[in-house]
């Protein structure tokens, strides 16, 4: 039964020779990228800290790194590696799209009204 | 696929599960379901969060200065027990998911160790959190309200290794003590039906007294510099802003107030990982429900392991939560 586990990961570039294994190979993934993650956030290389789209370099990795973790808790814990096309595209674009829906406009409306408090009441007029 | 096969008395059966076009169980289709839209409220209150802190940019609190400590260790450690508990939270993961496999291969045991470490660890992770929000309810050094609700809080330049460093200084450290200025007004000596919670430590005139005895603190203000740190005031601005906008000398965070800086970030981390932990706590509740079951043979009888790959999904979606919570919280 354990055949019908897909066992690569990184595009066929590692493939394990059970299921278990496999669990113990993206366990060690993730836990060096939360190590990663854990020694930026202290350390604070000053490299970077220089402002890439809005935010500060460190803050973009952070959020990548973050993704990446949720994309193989998702796809080998969650086994949606396993699941039809169909499951796995219902699943998870409504859930980016609805997100990134809602991260823009809340993030757009806070700059906003940040941008209100420090220069006037008026930022645009209409 | 035949990993997922699961006799439940609903073959056949249209509305009760017996169809499957995803080549997935009803049940399990549902908790995927359910988890989408569980993911949306989280994200609900991440961008919450998010519009918050594009809100206050310039003043927002500084993670690594909030949570920096370890229990059992004094000193000053950001971050490494958060990442511990993370780490915890993905060792549960990896224990679930070795059940949820030894599950597909029927081996009973297996089941029932692995889901006894995923219930140990789901525990360590919610009294780990209970201790954080333990530390930061109780605080540490304690500030300075004012009128507008902004937070000043106290620290001295010391030299370390030749570079002068900000160090914070508890207000209890500075402030000069002056008694019986103010009694806590309770039921028994005022109206009955009215009473305050308790007074803080300090009024704000004894820590103004205690400021001016101590020539070297100065006074650091929310808001964030060039250089990503929090603006320190100059002697006579320091004096100056506790003498006319001091208000109320606060101790730890809670609902109404924040020693750490805008009380926005309390409410919201009280929010937030209260909400996540509350879904830990019925993570470990259901897992033990399901424990019990594989103990007594349900699913041996069954014929299938099927319920623990739903619950499982549902654990695994609590670590996917925490990972985000991690960024977002403490590491952004």
């Amino acid at each position: 039964m354990a055949d019908a586990h897909k066992l690569e990961i990184f595009r066929g570039l590692v493939k394990f020779k059970s299921n278990t294994q496999k669990i113990w190979g993206v366990l060690i993934f993730l836990t060096i990228v939360t190590v990663i993650e854990v020694v930026l956030g202290i350390y604070k290389p000053e490299v970077l800290m220089g402002q890439v789209l809005g935010m500060k370099a460190l803050n973009w990795i952070f959020i990548i790194l973050t993704i990446v973790k949720a994309y193989y808790i998702t796809w080998d814990f969650m086994h949606m590696r396993d699941e039809v096309k169909a499951l796995r595209r219902m699943v998870v674009w409504t859930a980016i799209f609805l997100i990134c829906y809602l991260i823009f406009i809340l993030l757009q409306e806070g700059g906003y009204i940040e941008s209100v408090y420090s220069s006037g009441f008026i930022k645009r007029d209409f | 696929m035949d990993t997922t096969v699961a006799n439940t008395g609903t073959e056949g059966k249209t509305w009760g599960g017996g169809n499957q076009p995803l080549k997935s169980s009803y049940g399990k289709m549902m908790m995927w379901f359910f988890i989408v839209s569980d993911a949306l409220t989280f994200s609900g209150f991440l961008a919450a969060y998010g519009f918050s802190r594009f809100k206050f940019i310039g003043s927002w609190p500084i993670a690594d200065e909030v949570f920096t400590h370890v229990p059992f260790f004094h000193g000053n450690y950001p971050m490494i027990y958060v990442a511990f508990m993370t780490f915890v939270l993905i060792m549960s993961s990896v224990t679930m998911v070795l059940a949820v496999d030894a599950g597909h291969h029927m081996k009973k045991t297996k089941v029932t160790w692995y889901m006894f470490l995923t219930i140990i660890g789901g525990l360590i992770f919610v009294g780990s959190q209970a201790w954080e929000w333990g530390t930061f309810i109780k605080g540490e050094y304690g500030a300075v309200q004012t009128n507008g609700g902004n937070i000043l809080q106290f620290g001295k330049y010391e030299t370390v290794d030749g570079n002068a460093v900000f160090k914070r200084v508890a207000v209890s450290d500075i402030a000069i003590d002056a008694h019986g200025e103010r009694v806590e007004h309770e039921r028994k000596n005022g109206l009955w039906f009215v009473d305050e919670s308790a007074l803080p430590a300090y009024t704000v005139d004894e820590v103004y007294n205690g400021l001016k005895a101590n020539s070297d603190v100065l006074v650091r203000t929310q808001i964030i510099n060039d250089e990503g740190e929090k603006t320190v005031l100059s002697r006579e601005e320091s004096l100056n802003q506790i003498k006319n906008n001091g208000k109320l000398v606060v101790q730890g965070a809670n609902l109404q107030v924040n020693e750490y800086g805008t009380s926005l970030f309390a409410d919201f981390f009280f929010f937030i990982t209260g909400f996540h932990g509350f879904h830990v706590f019925s993570g470990v509740v259901i897992n033990i429900i399901i424990f019990f079951n594989v103990i007594l043979g349900t699913y041996e009888r069954r014929g299938s392991y099927e319920m623990v790959e739903k619950v499982g999904l549902y654990w695994h979606f609590v670590d996917l939560v925490w990972v985000f919570v991690f960024t977002f919280f403490y590491l952004v």
